[in-house]
């Protein structure tokens, strides 16, 4: 983020942070099965970072723990996640990293699905077409520079 | 000779080594001959510009920057040729050089950047070039040149006066602004920050003049202008870095402060007044909290008045008005804020203050929400502090009603929530009464009520858990521990809170275990262990001459059964505590609370009857039968042997109970083998924290007994006591003699023995061994754990494979701090740590699987190409856990994955 650039949304409405997940009692038995819900989905990609902002996707709002839909026994995930700004140019890349990011925390059974909240960005279509397009995807990890920006959203935040 | 040397000799042709020893010249004459150099004038300056005109090697520059430096300090004439002298040093800025790797000079970066810092910031001659250099340099896209440029920029203004600054304010400004608008790093943000504190303190120190403008006011305008309106807008980014830019300029001057109050707080008023959604009011209190906070520090020194005398009616009633909000997190902020008003001396008046205990009183009674009541809890303290009187006449009282209130049980089926909801507002006014009671007469209304807690619950007039007791004695225990420490409070504990604890707790236990009926929640193991450090924080702490009276009279109790210094005495006149009576346990327990009084005076106290108490005390751990009763006797007797001056009658006391133990250990019939066991132990560790010479004799003892078989594991989990602090006896707080590092020798001192033992020691016994070592090394500080790691590697990978859990669960949780920075014997063996990881993560145990989780994410941050080979085969085997029934597993699993695969992948790592 250098002096010079401008950014397409320079002062984003900011959301608050949810708190970590409160443990359960049952957490801590070794018996019983935890299945995998929804907030362990959102978890995994709340503090995923913003390509643009110092601010996790949870502060921007792109993605929200109500849009994100699992089915544990029948190993399905669905995320919805929304641009901040209907034009954003990163919807793509944001999409990917959610999806990147998915398939590195999920077991294999799982089929994921990662696409535009419905009605919140110009090409929507288009976008979701890339992300549910299997070879497109792994297409994209081929390529060194886009596997960079992907990572550096992936990455915990050193400062 | 100068001059010659300026004419004739062409520096920069010179070789590295001779140009240091023009520059050093010159440093000796300009130390020896000051006098004559200045008389040189500027033709000096002039010729040392063009000495070190294009110098490069930074061993050299180090020296010529010291001469620059000295050159400006000390007011050398610069005359014409002060942009030629900066023109010189300024092109280096910012730094930029690293060290090569094995640099044999040791010159570092941060040498280079502070001697040109000093030279660049020595003289306000140098502004009109340095600041618009600094301006250009924050533009840079490098990360550490605009850190450079922030610290010299605060360091520079320091020096200015506002003159130097005026014509580039507007500059400097926008450049800070941008800076901490957008940037993406603390440091950079703190260090604009700092910057801004610094222009706006140096425009405040400048004299007005009537002829000029003020150009504090100018400036803050500009401030003003950018930042005000972004914090209209609570919900969006740039808020923050508003609110932060403004606290900044604020705290620098109480001019300044004075100003951007008064511009921002009507509107952060009105605005909290307008908004109706809590996230936004929220925001704004916080902001508010953020404005009152720093002035807090510039105020206390000078006696002025609060800068927000003027706001004082539209804060308290914002802040009154949110606590009342039925938001949590907007309460929490609010008493927050509360807690700073309050603070500033001389704002709130006694009205708001009362006002303000009101509604603490109410929330304290009312709101179910932890946080809240935490933070209510806070605030009240902080208040109390400040403002005892009003505590005093209404918040002691009302919590006093709430508490003794029963609630009613007329309708079965709402009993069990009521009471829930019964039991935590007591614990809350429990914890409430602590919280407040920081000064003495706060403490005299307070402690009472509390005792009368107690009493009430032993006699059962109002009913009170056991979780109730427990939570008032630690209510009591906190009082004691915060209370200032007068004459006053030391009498209030020693002569009424000590004694009604042991006059409770004699009827408690005079009453017996098999009393018909009821009993008394006095008798429980949790409350006498809950009362034991109200009264060895009271010894421990409290006026020494009053806890010395205080222990002389518990010692005569439990001897003598003196029991003519207790209130309510009706006792017998044939108590003896110190004898087990029968099986009966209930008196003999009470040992515990000797224990808090006799084992925490300060060591200058003496006890009386130390040696009739000794031998009791002794005899009680080697015989009585009831866990708690021989447990506290041993650790009573423990205490008192690492205070005994050292000496004949200590050694021959030490050798007595020695052989006493070992005595008990060897017969086979004995009866008392653990009795014996656990006295042996902490007398252990009190000879062995004082480097007594005779605790190498107990601790072999322990070593030996690794390999018997009924004592072995529990020898192994001695070690585990021996090394860590314990809460009630034998730690610092209690004055015990405890030398430094007494860890690091005893392991240094045994080390070798355990291993040896372990070779030596027959297969079933190795695991006791492995535990014990882990035990070891899980206490030892970390820089000891990574030196001696590469020895006992070997052992701690074999630990790893052994198929206890308890051995693997602490050898992992010794491993993983280690790995943060490992040691390179640990690489060699990466290998076979691996392998064992990764096997320990199908372990049936969750702690097991989580804890070599964590162990093999820390692995991930080893040096890339020792861990690349890795990477394929810890990614597959990461995928398992990833499905793992347990969500912890799984979460742990999740990350160390994420690092793994980011691992040797491009914008990873």
């Amino acid at each position: 983020m250098s002096g010079g650039t401008t950014l397409e949304n320079a002062n984003p409405v900011i959301f608050q942070r949810s708190g970590e997940r409160l443990q359960a009692a049952t957490d801590a038995d070794e018996d019983i099965h935890d299945p995998i819900d929804d907030r362990e989905i959102f978890d995994m990609i709340r503090s995923i970072n913003d390509p643009e902002h110092p601010l996790s996707l949870e502060e921007l709002n792109v993605v929200e723990q109500v849009r994100v839909k699992v089915n544990d026994e029948e190993s399905v995930v669905g995320v919805e996640f929304t641009p901040t700004i209907p034009h954003c140019s990163m919807a793509t890349l944001i999409g990917l990293s959610i999806k990147v990011k998915l398939l590195r925390s999920l077991p294999d059974r799982f089929k994921i699905d990662v696409h535009i909240t419905p009605g919140t960005h110009a090409s929507e279509e288009a976008v979701n077409k890339q992300l549910a397009d299997k070879e497109r995807v792994a297409a994209a990890l081929e390529n060194s520079s886009l596997l960079e920006v992907v990572n550096q959203c992936l990455s915990t935040r050193s400062i | 000779m100068l001059r010659s040397l300026f004419q004739d000799v062409h520096v920069q042709s010179l070789m590295l080594a001779e140009r240091a020893c023009v520059y050093n010249m010159l440093i000796n004459l300009m130390e020896s001959r000051e006098a004559e150099l200045k008389g040189l004038g500027a033709d000096f300056v002039f010729g040392f510009v063009q000495s070190m005109d294009g110098e490069r090697d930074p061993r050299n520059l180090l020296l010529a920057f010291q001469i620059a430096r000295t050159i400006v300090k000390r007011c050398y004439d610069l005359g014409k040729f002060a942009e030629e002298l900066f023109e010189v040093t300024s092109c280096y800025f910012p730094i930029d050089f690293t060290p090569p790797a094995n640099d044999p000079h040791g010159i570092t970066r941060e040498e280079l950047i502070q001697t040109l810092r000093d030279v660049l910031t020595g003289t306000p001659r140098f502004a009109e070039f340095l600041l618009p250099l600094i301006i250009e340099k924050l533009d840079s896209d490098v990360q550490s040149a605009k850190l450079d440029s922030l610290q010299t920029l605060a360091a520079c203004v320091s020096q200015y006066e506002h003159k130097d600054l005026a014509e580039f304010l507007e500059g400097l400004w926008s450049s800070l602004r941008r800076e901490v608008f957008q940037t993406s790093s603390e440091k950079i943000e703190s260090a604009g920050l700092a910057a801004l504190t610094a222009i706006t303190s140096c425009l405040s120190r400048s004299v007005l003049n009537s002829d000029s403008e003020d150009s504090l006011c100018t400036f803050l305008d500009l401030v003003l202008k950018d930042c005000k309106h972004h914090l209209s807008e609570p919900d969006l980014k740039l808020v923050w870095p508003s609110a932060k830019l403004l606290q900044a300029a604020c705290s620098a001057s109480n001019r300044a402060s004075h100003i951007i109050t008064a511009a921002v707080m009507p509107s952060l008023v009105e605005q909290y007044n307008s908004r109706a959604e809590c996230s936004h009011r929220r925001t704004l209190l916080e902001v508010v909290q953020r404005f009152i906070q720093p002035v807090k520090n510039s105020q206390s020194s000078e006696k002025e008045e609060s800068v927000f005398v003027a706001f004082r009616p539209s804060l308290c009633s914002m802040v009154f008005s949110a606590l009342t909000e039925n938001n949590s997190s907007l309460q929490v902020t609010a008493a927050s804020v509360l807690t700073s008003l309050a603070q500033q001396t001389g704002l709130l008046l006694d009205s708001d203050i009362e006002l303000a205990v009101d509604h603490l009183t109410r929330l304290l009674l009312t709101e179910e929400d932890d946080r809240v009541s935490l933070a209510v809890v806070e605030c009240a303290g902080a208040l109390a502090g400040l403002h005892p009187a009003a505590f005093i006449t209404k918040l002691v009282p009302r919590l006093k009603n709430e508490m003794f209130s029963e609630p009613m049980d007329q309708d079965n089926n709402r009993v069990a929530t009521e009471q829930q909801s019964h039991h935590a507002v007591r614990k809350r006014c429990l914890s409430a009464l602590a919280a407040v009671s920081t000064k003495p007469s706060v403490v005299q209304e307070s402690t009472p009520v509390l005792l009368e807690v107690l009493s009430s619950a032993h006699t059962g007039s109002i009913r009170f858990s056991v979780d109730e007791v427990v939570s008032a004695c630690r209510s009591l225990q906190r009082i004691a521990g915060q209370v200032e420490d007068t004459e006053e409070t030391g009498r209030c504990f020693h002569d009424i809170i000590i004694p009604r604890l042991l006059s409770l707790a004699l009827q408690a236990a005079l009453e017996g275990e098999g009393s018909p009926g009821r009993r008394s929640p006095l008798l429980e193991e949790v409350v006498l262990s809950a009362m034991v450090p109200v009264i060895s924080t009271a010894c421990s702490r409290l006026q020494p001459t009053l806890a010395r009276q205080t222990a002389s009279k518990a010692v005569a109790l439990f001897l003598n059964g003196d029991v003519s210094f207790l209130p309510d005495n009706s006792f017998p006149s044939n108590i003896q505590l110190l004898k087990q009576q029968g099986d009966s346990w209930s008196q003999s327990q009470l040992v515990c609370l000797l224990m808090g009084c006799v084992c925490s005076l300060p060591r200058s106290v003496e006890v009386p009857q130390l040696d009739q108490l000794l031998s009791e005390l002794e005899e009680m751990s080697c015989t009585c039968s009831h866990l708690l009763s021989y447990t506290s006797a041993a650790k009573c007797f423990a205490g008192l042997v690492n205070k005994r001056p050292q000496g004949d009658s200590l050694d021959s006391l030490v050798q007595n109970t020695m052989k006493r133990v070992c005595s008990e250990l060897e017969s086979a019939s004995s009866s008392v083998h653990t009795q014996a066991f656990t006295l042996l132990i902490w007398v252990a560790k009190a000879l062995l924290l004082r480097y007594h010479p005779l605790s190498t004799a107990l601790t072999d003892k322990l070593f030996s007994l690794l390999d018997d078989t009924g004592l072995g594991p529990m020898a192994a989990d001695g070690f585990s006591l021996l090394m860590s602090d314990c809460p009630d006896v034998l730690n610092r707080s209690v004055h015990a003699d405890i030398r430094i590092m007494y860890r690091q020798r005893f392991f240094s001192e045994n080390s070798a023995k355990l291993v040896q033992g372990f070779n030596a020691a027959p297969e079933e016994k190795k695991p006791n061994y492995l535990k014990a070592l882990s035990n070891i090394v899980n206490k030892l500080p970390k820089q000891v754990q990574v030196t001696e790691l590469p020895a006992l590697l070997t052992l701690l990978l074999e630990a790893l494979s052994c198929p206890d859990q308890g051995v693997q669960l602490s050898t992992l949780s010794c491993l993983e701090p280690v790995l943060i920075d490992p040691p390179p014997a640990l690489i060699q063996q990466l290998e076979a740590l691996i392998n064992r990881l990764l096997a320990l993560m199908s372990s049936p145990t969750m702690n097991v699987r989580i804890a070599s989780l964590r162990c093999v994410h820390a692995i991930s941050s080893f040096p890339e190409h020792e861990i690349m080979p890795f990477r394929g085969r810890v990614l597959r085997a990461l995928a398992r856990p990833l499905d793992d029934k347990k969500r912890l597993v799984r979460s742990e699993a999740v990350q160390a994955r994420a690092e793994w695969f980011l691992l040797g992948s491009p914008g990873g790592r």
